[in-house]
């Protein structure tokens, strides 16, 4: 039941972009074309997320820890 | 003596057959004494004697911003069509110059008609439809299939029938084809064939004319009418008429092409006022009094104020009372188009000036087609008798265009003579209730559902707003696969964001029909995503009225 009802609304967001987006109105080559460019579109961005996001993130991450790090370590040499 | 308009808990008792017995008699023409109720003024400070409500909600953000990518994408595919197109990729079916003309100054433009090309032909299959029984509640419609995506079209010769018909004219529903209503026609159509051959100036005033022009008088309550053969050109062929060079027009920013026309026809000068927007008409009437004709200064010799009873597209009603007060005030003239409100508002059908308890003599000019409520087809100008006595001779629909052909006057005698009550039955004043109760339970149900529906609560034209492109075509095709044959409208008729459905409740509809219409509604509301409303209304109102509890003690 579960599973049924999740495809009926996966198909009704499908149709929802389709009217959307007015590719409800496109011939058969038009629409192979418009999903073509957008999934090609989608896969460039998360291939370029799933390259850059954790780079990205762990020099932020390094960044922020550099400047607390500092400032403990400045402590302790006062100390010192 | 008392004051029979009292205000008592706080609502105004508006007694409508008073007025009713005033227009019938015909008191209030005679010597200027009436019998009837005297008012010591408006208690609720207003020229309105009930409460208008006329709704036109805004969709949320999100929705403009769809609909406009949504056009964006059909732009971008359409300039790929023309690329394609242009360098013979693809077989050009948009009409083309011949070779050997390449060289002469080019017929057709090419880009003027990209929007016609790239988005209405995909979905033209809505429109034009053929239909191939009378326009009542119910109609057949012939199937017709597109093997090249709307270029050409072919008929399967099947027939679908009984599809029920939300959108024609047809309010009263006299589009009907029962053999004892049209008995009178069928009469008049063997005593004087079809043809009249001939201009109203020349052989064309039949004893038919005649007769129905002093009925439309009657009717409206005024000195005299004029009947012509086409609603559109009533407009467009009288209006120069009656106005030239130096007179002043103020059209109102949603007025029908046929009042376009004429006031351009006509050569006067056009200034044009926000809809229904009473301040902004105001100061344009006031800019033109102050500072006259544009370089000369001079004052306008003539100011006409043109309006319409019920916007089609809107389903709005002018404001009468506003417009005519104004008009008092800057001696303006004033031009009524009622050809969706004669015979749909009002407690008789008489139209937006019983509608709003005004007297007839208040607009200067009514005009009004019986194409609509009356099942037939024709105008009709009328209002005082020298106006019209100059419209027979200064008109150009008088001088040259063939008058009304004899059963389709006899029809619109018929109808209004119904309407009256004149001919023995309450069948007329039956038809105006029902109207008015399908109006208004179709626009509540409507609202309860959800859908955003623009204009009065009691116009029976009712705008459901689609808003983007590709649900116009799905809308209404899905309308036909259950049956119901709705009219859609896209940009040029509207506004580029605001696309919508149009349905016209008619008084032959049943409320079974309706119940149809409103549960096919719902489900393609839900499927589609069309219930945009963030102010839908429970259909239990009485757990919200707490005021008149507190005033009935």
């Amino acid at each position: 039941m579960d599973i049924k009802s999740m495809k009926n609304y996966l198909y009704w967001l499908y149709c929802q972009f389709e009217l959307i987006t007015c590719s409800y109105l496109m011939e058969p080559w038009e629409k192979l074309l418009f999903y073509t460019f957008n999934i090609t579109m989608l896969v460039m961005v998360f291939y370029t997320a799933y390259i850059f996001v954790p780079v990205h993130i762990s020099t932020a991450f390094q960044f922020f820890l550099h400047l607390l790090g500092n400032q403990h370590e400045n402590t302790v040499s006062v100390l010192k | 003596m008392a004051n029979p308009s009292a205000v008592c808990n706080g609502h105004l008792h508006h007694h409508h057959q008073k007025q009713n017995n005033l227009l019938k008699s015909g008191l209030y023409k005679k010597n200027g004494i009436t019998k009837g109720m005297k008012k010591n003024g408006i208690s609720n400070g207003t020229p309105y004697k009930k409460k208008i409500v006329e709704h036109f909600e805004q969709a949320p953000m999100y929705v403009a911003v769809l609909t406009f990518l949504g056009f964006g994408v059909g732009t971008i595919f359409g300039y790929l069509r023309d690329f394609m197109r242009a360098w013979g990729l693809e077989k050009r079916n948009v009409a083309a110059e011949r070779e050997q003309q390449k060289d002469f100054v080019p017929l057709y433009q090419d880009f003027e008609n990209f929007y016609t090309r790239n988005l209405y032909m995909r979905i033209r299959d809505n429109w034009n439809r053929p239909i191939c029984s009378v326009p009542g509640p119910q109609f057949d419609l012939m199937e017709r299939v597109t093997d090249d995506y709307n270029w050409t079209f072919r008929f399967t010769g099947r027939i679908i029938k009984n599809v029920i018909n939300m959108g024609s004219y047809n309010y009263l529903g006299f589009a009907e084809t029962d053999v004892n209503a049209l008995k009178t026609v069928t009469i008049e159509l063997q005593k004087y064939g079809t043809g009249v051959c001939s201009t109203r100036q020349e052989m064309g005033t039949l004893d038919k004319h005649v007769e129905l022009e002093k009925l439309v008088a009657k009717f409206l309550g005024v000195e005299d009418a004029m009947v012509f053969g086409m609603g559109f050109a009533t407009n467009s062929m009288n209006i120069p008429a009656l106005v030239g060079k130096g007179c002043l027009i103020l059209s109102d920013e949603l007025n029908h092409t046929s009042l376009v026309l004429g006031a351009r026809l006509s050569g006067a000068t056009i200034r044009i006022f926000k809809h229904n927007n009473m301040q902004n008409l105001e100061k344009l009437l006031r800019d033109a009094i102050i500072y006259g004709q544009p370089r000369s200064r001079r004052a306008w010799r003539k100011i006409i104020i043109l309006v319409e009873g019920i916007y089609s597209m809107e389903g709005s009603i002018v404001r009468l009372p506003e417009i005519v007060s104004l008009k008092k005030k800057y001696k303006a003239y004033l031009y009524l188009d009622e050809a969706h409100s004669i015979g749909a508002v009002g407690a008789t059908g008489r139209g937006v000036v019983e509608y709003f308890g005004m007297s007839p003599d208040d607009v200067d000019v009514l005009m009004g087609t019986f194409t609509k409520s009356f099942g037939a087809a024709g105008g009709y100008i009328a209002g005082k008798k020298d106006l019209v006595d100059f419209l027979r001779t200064h008109s150009h629909s008088a001088v040259y265009a063939t008058s009304m052909c004899p059963p389709v006057a006899e029809q619109i005698i018929r109808a209004m003579k119904c309407l009256m009550g004149l001919d023995g039955t309450t069948q007329g004043l039956q038809r105006v209730r029902q109207l008015g109760k399908n109006t208004r339970y179709f626009r509540r149900r409507l609202h309860e559902m959800g859908f955003i529906i623009y204009g009065n609560d009691d116009s029976p034209v009712v705008p459901l707003l689609l808003y983007m492109p590709g649900k116009i075509g799905a809308f209404a095709r899905r309308m036909l696969e259950k049956n119901i044959g709705v009219v859609v409208v896209g940009f040029p008729a509207t506004p580029i964001t605001e696309s919508r459905a149009r349905f016209c409740v008619s008084a032959a509809h049943t409320r079974e029909m309706l119940d149809t219409v409103l549960n096919a509604l719902d489900e393609l509301g839900d499927f589609l995503h069309l219930k945009y409303s963030r102010y839908s209304k429970s259909s239990h109102p009485e757990l919200y009225e707490e005021t008149r509890l507190e005033l009935e003690d």
